[in-house]
């Protein structure tokens, strides 16, 4: 079941007038453009005993995403591959607006938009975390921890996801006679096989303005939200329209070219935090310094 | 992604596994004031897809505390039926129909005229009677139906339908098998009398023209339904006329 959100947050009048007023002078109440995203922070290898982890600031948002691995089962129907599942938890400490609880329709709805945006080009290689093909494979838990929510909840997660699976090394495991299977977590055997890197590009509408990377204030005052999934290359791999309004198709034309743009400073980022390269090789991405 | 494709999908003279082509529909059924007991109602078929949606009023929330002092409150559940897949669904709600709940309730937020009835809920719920393919699309239309069949002003008649990519060729409304093995998969709803998108997904990789075309071809699909749903809307209206003058 899905409500209308009845305990918003009030933007008090006159801020929401100073957000309207500067957005139509082309600019932001955080002296930025409408193109540009906030100053993004990416730690690699923040929590020594996830298999993976980052730790994103995305203006005064912070998500923090560990990456377990345990041994598992396949799907009947994918044998010969391993298992992702993506979680986000809106922990109570994040916000004033989150309570304690199992995750809601948003957290839901994150997860999910991340996880398909990481599973339709199969970003993870899923045929390489297979162990004994049908039996034995890595399944691979990505939990998704908002710290302080300050707007755009989805492309910080997304970095998070994205830097801690690239930085993700799988433990070494000893195989018994019995056949049975133990993890060794003190080693590891090495980097997860990723084929794509994938990150989510948010635009907020607002009365007529499309901006990117919108801020809590400026989320709660907006129209409709729209989540782009981008790979290294600039194709498109995912969208969806998050928050209650309505968009024309040429606001949604304008919305991509707008969150492409954006993408190419969260790829840049992303780039940098791995040391100045992306573990993928990109083919010729324009736009792109 | 593709790979595993049992049927071909589509043959060598652009027909697709069922003798569609790209850009047909499956049959479409529409009937509305189908549940007594609701204010409006309606039953919605896409081929083998049947989806069924019964609204309840506005009326005064069943929780007080959930209401909001300047508009009527909407409530959406997409659920489907345990019966409505070859293997059965557990009828506890899962993450997927949470969402789906949400991005359908989103769609319909800034059409139905809300802030006539303060303090009041609404409440639109879904059933999906038998899934193959489109389900989420097929209860926005059924959603719309019923909306209107209970009164409730609204802005516009809205409708959805999904595109995909198989083979690397568009097509129109996907069904399970193709959804299965698409490399894309974009559920669109919209308004076409207000020129609006409600809803807006996207699965998989599509070029930025092949987003344009996959548009297209879904709003002039959802014009198409649309026009269906007013079809639906008239008959139940003159059939009501016909019982009044007996």
């Amino acid at each position: 079941m899905s409500l209308t959100p009845f305990r918003i947050p009030i933007v008090p009048e006159l801020r929401k007038n100073t957000i309207l007023s500067l957005i139509a002078k082309g600019l932001r109440v955080d002296d930025r453009d409408i193109v540009t995203p906030r100053n993004v922070k990416i730690e690699t290898g923040v929590i020594e005993k996830a298999e993976g982890s980052a730790l994103v600031r995305l203006g005064a948002t912070q998500v923090m995403v560990g990456v377990k691995a345990e041994i598992g089962s396949p799907f009947r129907d994918t044998p010969d591959e391993g298992v992702i599942t993506v979680n986000a938890e809106f922990v109570p400490l994040a916000s004033p607006m989150f309570e304690p609880g199992p995750p809601d329709e948003n957290a839901i709805e994150l997860a999910r938009v991340i996880d398909r945006s990481i599973r339709e080009v199969n970003a993870v290689d899923r045929k390489a975390l297979v162990i004994r093909p049908g039996e034995k494979v890595w399944v691979l838990f990505i939990d998704i921890y908002v710290l302080n929510h300050d707007g755009n909840l989805f492309d910080a997660s997304m970095l998070a996801t994205m830097a801690a699976l690239a930085t993700t090394k799988l433990p070494d495991y000893e195989e018994y006679e019995t056949g049975d299977i133990e993890i060794v977590r003190e080693k590891t055997i090495g980097p997860l096989k990723l084929n794509h890197i994938v990150l989510t590009s948010t635009i907020a509408k607002i009365g007529d303005y499309i901006i990117a990377d919108p801020n809590l204030d400026e989320e709660t005052v907006s129209d409709t939200r729209i989540v782009f999934a981008f790979d290294e290359n600039g194709r498109i791999v995912g969208a969806q329209k998050t928050g209650m309004g309505a968009i024309t198709l040429d606001e949604l034309y304008r919305a991509l070219k707008i969150a492409k743009q954006a993408a190419n400073v969260y790829f840049k980022s992303l780039e940098e935090a791995l040391g100045g390269r992306l573990p993928v090789e990109r083919q010729g991405v324009e736009g792109h310094g | 992604m593709g790979g595993k494709a049992q049927v071909r999908l589509i043959d060598e003279f652009g027909r697709r596994h069922d003798g569609r082509l790209p850009e047909e529909m499956r049959p479409v059924r529409m009937q509305v004031g189908v549940l007594d007991n609701s204010d409006g109602s309606a039953i919605v078929e896409y081929g083998k897809t049947k989806v069924i949606a019964a609204v309840y009023g506005p009326r005064e929330p069943v929780q007080r505390f959930m209401v909001l002092p300047d508009r009527a409150l909407l409530r959406v559940r997409y659920h489907m039926a345990p019966f409505s897949t070859w293997e059965r669904k557990s009828p506890a709600p899962s993450r997927r129909e949470v969402e789906l709940s949400k991005v359908i309730r989103e769609a319909f937020e800034d059409i139905v005229l809300v802030k006539l009835f303060p303090r009041t809920t609404i409440d639109v719920f879904i059933e999906v009677l038998q899934a193959d393919g489109g389900t989420r699309t097929a209860a926005v239309t059924a959603a719309s139906l019923a909306l209107a069949d209970a009164g409730i002003p609204m802005k516009a008649l809205v409708a959805g339908v999904a595109v995909g990519k198989i083979d690397g060729v568009l097509v129109l409304d996907v069904d399970e098998i193709e959804d299965g093995s698409g490399e894309a998969d974009l559920p669109v709803a919209a308004a076409p009398d207000i020129g609006k998108i409600t809803l807006f997904q996207l699965n998989g990789v599509l070029t930025e023209e092949e987003l344009s075309k996959a548009m297209d071809m879904a709003l002039s699909a959802i014009r198409q339904l649309v026009e269906l749903e007013k079809k639906a809307l008239k008959e139940k209206y003159a059939f009501s006329r016909e019982v009044r003058s007996e």
